[in-house]
């Protein structure tokens, strides 16, 4: 009969379906064949060769110590900020929080850039503030120390943000009760709060430690200068020295990558094991604590440890920028500004890398964002196995680190795509591609969240009001996450233009993103133009973080990133 | 407009026990029937199954001679000409009150004079009519209760449907929004279908009651025949506040009982098999004779005092007085009438 419908379904019948086969052409296909190459490589003897040789062993061992030291790093310093902005009274805490989360968002290669330029003999910043070390006393960033060192400072907000969540959950009623019940500031801090706080401290932990596992801008840019590979860095070497058995090679190691953070995860999960504290109460510790006299202690730890983080490498950054020729002392009369001029207007180079990072980050946004409001409806409705299942397919390729992905999607684009015969290997659709796969859980995580918040019966009075499922979409449901939809563009955005990994080892002639073109110049000697574009990329981050927030007051909780 | 026709509907969700089972009910056309039951009875399952926003496992729904749903097949809500007062209002945050209201007209494509004299007319009926710019946030709960309502006025629908719309109002709205309802079912004739835990509530504004419990119907009738001849000791403890007796009946009385027969079943156990009465609390009169109780409770509820009277077996009958029995005091009732269960 004409307008009848199989019942138990409010959605149309294709949409599931569609979101199934954009996920396994974005995660499962990719994964699955990295997988078979792995098997094959093991059955046909390859693997033998990548397992026995020392560079493996090596750079397993380099990547495990950074990332270990890496991630105390981190611990410390997301703690001490964590703990400080979250439960006592010291002034302006959002903007310490927010300056202290920038560092996430700016991209590795670009800290890392600011921070060689920060250091060492040749430091513009040093020469020109007379401080700088003797020229051929070695670049100490340059050592298994400095890549862990950036590794702390890059993650740090990850354990911050973890640990700051944890915090607000702690009830506030329970901190009084144990001050009710005679205890001090700093035992009640002891006995109640550090316990409650353990599980988002070890979840941090993890996050941080599975990211430096799968950084590459960092260990690239100080790692490879003195011959210390990490995992990540390997592959793209191996990639570089193209062989027949290249493939076998990188799936194995892709493999090790995996099973490190599987690792680190499985550690999570026992450490957190028996610390399943519920919290019971009234949530909201927020400034439980009054510091009193100690801020004048505190508030100037935090500005020297934001100082160095953030305000010193951005100077010499500036300073690289701006210095006219490389191992120029930088003076007011010396600076100029060629560099700027030279990267927007004259160097084709970083003009085609701007025109594809805007391009793809704009695609991989908006693209993202529509299939993100229909994945999201699909999956905040139907509450069953399947919609759980393509949920987690879509968190993996975020999840694992980008490298991963990059190889995944390389193995299954280099060879040509049956019926259409078009090799997507070498454009710019491969990157477009593994960017959706990348980043389809950051764009769907703010409209899952936006469409739980809604109230069911908002959409079944528009459907007893007649409208059909493009109209409900069109008047109800997209005005209505229309601002978690924004900050979901924004994020998207935000991260793809910044991005380095993937593209790293995807891009070829004519489709070098932002990203590859700081690390690529910064490689060649183009140091002063790698900092120009730096700055710019830099800028460019802190106004969007700003837009966002400025959104973040009309946005469902947990949806900027920083804000809790 | 017709007549809407449930039959033998049922509704698993998969959690073993059946939400709804095997529920039969006609909804005469133009009528205005309460589904009234505890919480967690069915009764909203049964609603949104005439909407249309779950289909039966079994069983099926009609409008007249049309086919709404059965097991295998659904007529998806948009499709079904009816409207629904939701518990939470469902107004939409982002559009005016003119535009919350006139959205359904929108979705039918009606000329732009239609829609705006359709809009004033439901809004006038409401008495929100200056309302018509704001925002659903700037209004209180009874006024975004009265949008909700002109919303279901603008198109003519064939079937009414409301969800407890009147639990999160206070004491004093929910008179006066039953007054709104009364007369929006008077004006519109439309079929309605109105849910609730509140039996008050159902007593005073429906033509017919229809009382479930457990996913099953348990009889449906006018307010007054349910009140006054309940079927089944649960439909007698649900309906008023009366007091169930378990008695030792002699056989051959009828279901309505006086006092001249009840008299000497309570002075003395007769044989005959047990059988519940149900004894209202308006019936029972506190005199010098009758049966002896001991007052158990004595609670002032400001017009009079609620008493919970104790028989010698422990039973217990319900009844109000104008004066103060202390607690522990024997008091002699008489019982005017009671109804055989």
């Amino acid at each position: 009969m004409h307008g009848y419908v199989r019942p138990g379904n409010s959605q149309p019948a294709w949409l599931f379906p569609f979101i199934v086969s954009v996920v396994v052409v974005l995660s499962v296909l990719p994964l699955a064949r990295l997988a078979v190459t792995g098997i094959t490589a093991f059955a046909d003897g390859g693997a033998v060769a990548v397992l026995t040789d020392r560079a493996l062993w090596q750079a397993t061992y380099y990547t495990l110590v950074t990332a270990v030291l890496g991630t105390l790093i981190s611990v410390l310093i997301g703690s001490l900020f964590a703990f400080l902005l979250t439960l006592t009274d010291i002034p302006a805490k959002g903007p310490l929080s927010f300056l202290f989360v920038l560092p996430m968002m700016i991209p590795p290669q670009v800290t890392a850039l600011a921070w060689v330029q920060m250091s060492g003999p040749s430091s513009p910043l040093l020469k020109a503030l007379g401080i700088a070390p003797p020229l051929g006393s070695p670049q100490p960033l340059y050592s298994l120390g400095g890549i862990a060192l950036l590794y702390g400072v890059q993650h740090a907000p990850l354990v911050y943000l973890a640990l700051r969540a944890g915090l607000l959950g702690v009830p506030r009623d329970g901190i009084e009760a144990a001050r009710l019940s005679g205890a001090p500031a700093l035992r009640t801090f002891r006995d109640i709060v550090l316990p409650l706080a353990l599980p988002g401290m070890i979840a941090g932990a993890a996050i941080a430690f599975v990211s430096c596992i799968g950084n590459f801008g960092i260990p690239a840019i100080l790692g490879i200068p003195a011959s210390i590979y990490t995992l990540a860095t390997l592959i793209f070497t191996k990639f570089a020295a193209f062989t027949d058995r290249t493939f076998g090679e990188v799936a194995v190691l892709s493999g090790v990558i995996a099973l490190i953070s599987v690792a680190g995860l499985a550690v999570q999960e026992r450490a957190l094991g028996g610390r399943d504290y519920r919290i019971l109460g009234q949530a909201g510790a927020a400034t439980s604590f009054q510091v009193g006299w100690w801020r004048f202690l505190f508030v100037p730890v935090l500005l020297i440890v934001l100082f160095f983080m953030l305000v010193a490498p951005f100077f010499a950054l500036l300073a690289g920028a701006l210095v006219p020729a490389y191992g120029v002392p930088l003076t007011l009369e010396t600076m100029s500004f060629n560099a700027f001029q030279e990267v927007l207007l004259r160097q084709t180079v970083t003009r085609t890398a701007f025109a594809n990072s805007l391009f793809l980050a704009t695609v991989t946004a908006v693209g993202l964002l529509c299939l993100s409001v229909l994945a999201g409806y699909v999956l905040t409705r139907r509450r069953d196995v399947f919609a759980r299942i393509v949920a987690s397919l879509i968190e993996i390729p975020y999840a694992l680190p980008g490298i991963i992905v990059a190889v995944a999607f390389i193995l299954v684009f280099a060879a040509p795509l049956p019926v259409f015969n078009v090799t997507l290997y070498g454009t710019i659709w491969i990157i477009l591609l593994a960017y959706f796969a990348s980043f389809f859980a950051v764009s769907l995580k703010p409209v899952v969240s936006a469409y739980r918040q809604l109230d069911p019966a908002l959409e079944e009075a528009a459907r007893l009001a007649g409208a059909g499922f493009f109209r409900r979409l069109k008047d109800i449901l997209v005005p209505l996450v229309a601002p978690a939809a924004g900050a979901s563009v924004i994020l998207v955005f935000l991260i793809a233009c910044n991005e380095l990994t993937v593209s790293a080892l995807l891009w070829s002639a004519g489709t070098q993103t932002l990203g590859v073109v700081i690390y690529n110049l910064d490689d060649s000697g183009g140091s002063d133009l790698a900092s120009a574009l730096s700055v710019l990329v830099v800028l460019m981050v802190v106004v969007m973080m700003l837009l966002l927030e400025w959104l973040a007051k009309r946005l469902p909780k947990g949806v900027v990133p920083w804000r809790s | 407009m017709a007549k809407l026709i449930l039959n033998h509907v049922s509704k698993q969700f998969g959690t073993g026990r059946p939400a709804v089972a095997g529920l039969s009910l006609d909804v005469r056309e133009g009528g205005f029937l309460a589904l009234l039951g505890p919480s967690g009875c069915g009764k909203t399952t049964v609603l949104r199954m005439i909407a249309g926003f779950e289909a039966p496992s079994d069983g099926a729904i009609f409008l007249g001679e049309r086919l709404l749903a059965n097991a295998a097949q659904s007529l998806p809500p948009e499709r079904r000409n009816m409207a629904m007062v939701f518990q939470s209002y469902a107004l939409w945050p982002h559009m005016s009150v003119a535009d919350n209201v006139g959205y359904p007209l929108k979705v039918r494509g009606v000329s732009r004079e239609t829609y705006r004299n359709r809009i004033r007319e439901a809004l006038d009926t409401v008495r929100l009519a200056d309302h018509a710019e704001r925002r659903p946030a700037e209004l209180s709960g009874g006024q975004r209760q009265r949008v909700a309502l002109a919303r279901c006025l603008v198109t003519e629908p064939d079937v009414v449907l409301l969800d407890e719309p009147l639990a999160n109002l206070d004491r004093h709205l929910r008179q006066e929004m039953e007054e709104t309802f009364r007369e929006f079912h008077q004006r519109s004739g439309a079929t309605m279908v109105y849910v609730t835990h509140d039996q008050s509530e159902a007593m005073a504004l429906a033509t017919d009651v229809a009382v479930m419990s457990q996913g099953k119907l348990l009889q449906v009738a006018p307010p007054e025949e349910i009140y006054a001849r309940p079927e089944g000791r649960l439909v007698g403890s649900l309906i008023g506040r009366g007091s169930v007796l378990s008695l030792n009946l002699p056989g051959g009385l009828p279901r309505k009982l006086t006092w001249e027969e009840l008299r000497p079943v309570l002075a003395s156990p007769a044989l005959g098999s047990t059988a519940d009465i149900l004894v209202r609390p308006e019936d029972i009169a506190l005199s010098g004779e009758g049966i002896a109780t001991r007052v158990r409770s004595s609670l002032y509820e400001g017009e009079r005092y609620s008493l919970i009277l104790e028989l010698e077996d422990g039973q217990i009958l319900r009844t109000f007085s104008r004066h103060r029995p202390q607690v522990g005091d024997v008091v002699h009732v008489t019982i005017h009438s009671a109804w055989r269960l």
